[in-house]
This record gives structure tokens, sequence and C-alpha cells, in this order.
């Protein structure tokens, strides 16, 4: 009776804190006030803007279609928040309940929800990354400084790896008729997120498009002329290309620097929460009043042998914000669980590119309908005799249903007949991701020789070498 | 007036592009562009448009209010 009355103080008059206001902010702040929370809301965020929608960013605000401030997010409904804009939080302090922001404020909570996302890798060179023309794309503030610089026509442009958002910037670059090269240390773009069957079917859409894509090198340095501009850069195989602008598309790293020494279970890898939200602190124990959602969150997901996700997914934000919201509030027995099968797009080549499960943890593929050399297909991931995941080139359509085999455990190879099935999809083949025991995000270096003058170090850059 | 399409559940049957063809545009066979911050003058294409959408991938900020079914006869915007 004393804890009932306590979360109906709550939900009158507590005082909630949202650390991060882009996506997933913004929609449990509607949740927030939508399950009847009537107290204090106050959302904090980084940057100057009120919450907007960044994969606009990649697609049509670089392709100068949109201006990069038409991204706004719409309001589900008024949340009545008091806003704190442009003030990044600094500090937890989880004993005193209080967040610690730039400006040398703090704000107090009863309950705090974290989802400060995650950032551009840099280049790590700072020198070279501080050369005019070279570039990150993940704000809207990015988008407005790249734009500016394709429009201006630079003689070609340097893409730094061929993830999702390297292979837009490419595709935009294309269609802007810029000269494009793109740098990718695995055997193939998107090989990582989707294996190299389907990265050949990318490769294939890039060279189609003009885009001078070199797979297995890295880029082992960026030269500036006298006046501090990009001029050149240089790769692992030994060769260069001439370029004044290169954008850094090397994935992104979590935003939870401000969370070293609170106490909670945060690193570079993001922060692990239960499958209701909750945050763990370093001893592995939830925390009653804290909760995590988007990007920086890493959750247990039971379909998949409660490994922890984290899904920089526009679906699991949203997804995410409203069950950790409902959480917030409600009596322990009421809690919900994140349930959320991922789901992902991607625009590029004018192909609409979808996925549904999680790729890289398949060992096997089927091209299950379609074809892979006309770039119109699906294909479906097997992982131990089950689909696990689907992946879609202009056949969205279909991937509802996949997500459906996927929820129910069903048997892979799938078993039934398909809408256009090929000879090709007859039978399942390695699906082709990198091996995990490989490092690929970093250089090898190994250390050879016994005394402390015969030392050496060896430095094997990534991915070099080791594809064919 | 603000606009979002949740692109996972867009499967690219185009009618926004019919309808408000200044504001949805397909690029390619499937995939959407759109423009998230449409001038006001084109509220009630929009609203159509988000109506129409059959997977009802489209939010429409403050579409609850200001929209009923009856609405979607209606000639022009102003």
């Amino acid at each position: 009776m004393a804890l009932d009355g306590s979360l109906e103080r709550l939900r009158r008059e507590g005082r909630i804190v949202v650390v991060g206001a882009s996506l997933a902010g913004l929609r449990a702040a509607e949740t927030l006030r939508e399950e009847g929370f009537t107290g204090t809301l106050t959302m904090i965020g980084d940057e100057p803007y009120e919450p907007y929608d960044r994969p606009p960013l990649s697609k049509q605000v670089l392709l100068g279609r949109v201006p990069a401030d038409h991204t706004a997010l719409p309001r589900r409904r008024a949340i009545e928040a008091q806003w704190r804009l442009g003030a990044a939080a600094t500090g937890l302090d989880l004993s005193a309940k209080r967040v610690a922001l730039a400006d040398g404020t703090s704000v107090e909570y009863d309950r705090l929800l974290i989802a400060t996302g995650v950032r551009s890798r840099p280049w790590p060179n700072e020198l070279e990354a501080g050369l005019d023309g070279v570039f990150v794309l993940r704000t809207r503030d990015d988008a407005t400084r790249l734009r500016h610089r394709l429009k201006a026509g630079p003689s070609r442009v340097l893409v730094i790896g061929a993830g999702f958002t390297g292979s837009e910037i490419a595709s935009v670059c294309r269609e802007r008729d810029l000269p494009v090269t793109v740098a990718e240390r695995g055997p193939t773009p998107l090989s990582g997120a989707l294996g190299s069957v389907i990265g050949d079917v990318a490769a294939q859409l890039h060279h189609q498009h003009g885009v001078d894509l070199r797979c297995g090198v890295m880029v082992t340095g960026l030269e500036g002329d006298g006046v501090g501009r990009l001029r050149r850069a240089h790769f692992s195989d030994g060769g260069t290309v001439d370029a004044e602008v290169a954008v850094v598309a090397l994935g992104a790293t979590r935003n939870t620097e401000w969370l070293a020494g609170s106490g909670l279970a945060a690193g570079p890898r993001g922060i692990a929460c239960d499958a209701g939200c909750r945050a763990f602190d370093v001893r592995g124990i939830v925390a009653d009043d804290v909760f995590v959602a988007g990007d920086v969150a890493r959750s247990p997901h039971p379909l998949f042998g409660y490994r922890f996700l984290s899904l920089e997914h526009w679906g699991n934000a949203v997804a995410q914000a409203e069950v950790a919201a409902h959480n917030m509030i409600c009596r322990g027995e009421e809690r919900r669980p994140h349930l959320w099968t991922p789901y992902f797009w991607s625009a590029q080549f004018g192909v609409n590119i979808k996925s549904v499960g999680v790729p890289n943890m398949a060992d096997q593929i089927i091209v299950s309908q379609g074809s892979l050399g006309e770039h119109r297909f699906t294909a479906a991931y097997g992982y131990q005799g089950r689909v696990i995941a689907a992946v879609t080139f202009d056949q969205a359509k279909w991937l509802e249903f996949y997500q459906r085999q996927i929820e129910q455990a069903a048997p892979f190879p799938p078993p039934f007949a398909t809408v256009d099935r090929r000879t090709e999809g007859m039978r399942p083949v390695p699906a082709g991701f990198p091996d995990p025991s490989v490092p690929t995000h970093g250089p090898q270096v190994t250390v050879s020789g016994y005394s402390p003058t015969d030392q050496r170090v060896t430095f094997t850059p990534a991915g070099h070498g080791h594809h064919a | 007036m603000r606009v979002v399409v949740d692109l996972n559940r867009c499967q690219g049957y185009a009618q926004c592009a019919f309808l408000a063809p200044d504001v949805f545009a397909m690029h390619g066979e499937e995939a959407l562009l759109y423009d998230g911050e449409p001038d006001g003058t084109r509220r009630l294409d929009v609203l159509r448009a988000e109506a129409a959408c059959p997977v009802k991938a489209i939010t429409v900020e403050g579409a609850g209010a200001a929209w009923t079914a009856a609405g979607a006869g209606v000639s022009n915007g102003p």
C-alpha cells in the first residue's frame, strides 16, 4: 500500500529527467504524458535543436532536396517539458539522484531515462581530422557543412568506410555527379552488417554507378597542403588518391563518457540494461530508477539467445523508448519487456534495402525470392537450422512475412515454396560474415625479439592481406 | 507543419507521392524521399497522403485534431 502510494505520488508530482533530446527521448516523453504522468519532465540535450530526424540527413538533405532544418520531428502530443538544450550532461550522482550539466547547473530526478545515443567515430589522427575538407556525418550541423561543400563541386570525394552511411553518402555523390572513391577494409561494402554474399551485390551497385570502390584496403593517412586543406589520401596497399573532401564513415561510438565513475555499467559498448530497460550497475544489479533506451542501450533479447543487442536503429529507439517510459511509471508486475524485432532500412543507388532480425548472427543465407543478379530479391539468413534474419532489395513487401518466421523460430532453410524462387535459391550458402576472432576494427600489432634493444613492433593494418 | 515517415513500415505503395508530389517522391522503385517540414499550404494534400497510406507509415503533427475522414473530399486547401 505504501509503495502504491509513492508510485501514485511519482505519477502525480514526481520529477522525471530524460537525458538525450533526440528520437528516443522525445517518444519516451510523449509516452510518459500519454500514460498519465503529470509531474515535472526535463529534457536535456547537447545539441541546440529540438528533436530532429537523422535518417534524411544522409539522403534527401545531402542530395540538396530538403534543407537540414526541415527535419524536426512531429510531436504525437504536447509534452509540456522543461527543455535544457545545448547543455550536455556531464555527470551522474546515483545516490543523490542528480544529473550535472555542462553549464555548471544540475537537475534532480526521481526517475532518470538515459537516451544519449551515439556519435560518429572520428578520424583517429587528430591533426589529419582537423584538415579542411575532412567531415563526419551524424548531426544536422554535420549535414549542413558537408552539403555546402558538396555543392561547391569538389574534384573528388573520398568516403572512408562502406557501411550503410558511407554507401549512402557515396550514392549521393554520384547522383550529384561528383567523382567518388570508397575505401573499405572488408571484402565488400556492408559485409559486417549483411555478409559478403549480399555485400557482393552492394559492390555491383557501387560499380554500376561509377564509384571507384576499393575493398580490402585501409586509409593509412590523410595529407594536407601548405594551408591545411585536404589534398590526398594514402592507402594500406601503397596507393593514393587525390581528393578535396573525405567523409569518415567508420561507425559510431556510444555517448557514455559522462557516466564514467557513476557506478552504472556504462562503457564504449553502451549501457547494459534488462529487457525492461532498467540500467545495470557495475555489480550487475538493475537500478530501480534509472532506465535506458535507444542507440546507447544494450539489452538482452529472448529471441536471439538472450544476447545483449546494441541496435542503432530508428525503430528500436521508438519501441524501446515506449517500453522504458511505460516501465518508469508503472507497478513492477505491469512492466513490459522490450521484444522488438530488429528492423532496418537504407536507400542507396536507387535501391531500397531493408532487413529484419539479426543478420550477423547467421551462418547461412538462401535467396528465397528473386535474383541477386537483378538486384531485386529477398534472402533469408539461417542460424543453427532456424530463420534468424532476412534482407530485401526492392522487395519490402515480403519482409513482414519473414519477421513472423523469425518470431516463430521457423526452420531454415525454409521448407515451403516461395513466389519467384530461382535456381540460385535452391540451396543455402555461407553468408560470409567476417570471422569474429579476427580483429577487423583495428590493426594487428605484434611484438618480436627478447632483449629490449631487439624488440620490434610490427603493425599490420586490419583487413590488409586477409582478402582476395 | 511537421511530417515523419516510418520507413520500416513503408512498402513503397507511392500513394503519398501521387497525392502530394512536391512533398513525397519515390527514389527508384521503392525508396521514398520526403520533406519533413512542408509549407503549411500543403497541409490538406499531406493529410490526404497520410490517410491514404496503406501501411499507416506517415505521422503528421496535429493531424488528429485537424483531420476528419470527411475532410478528404474537400477540394484543394487555402
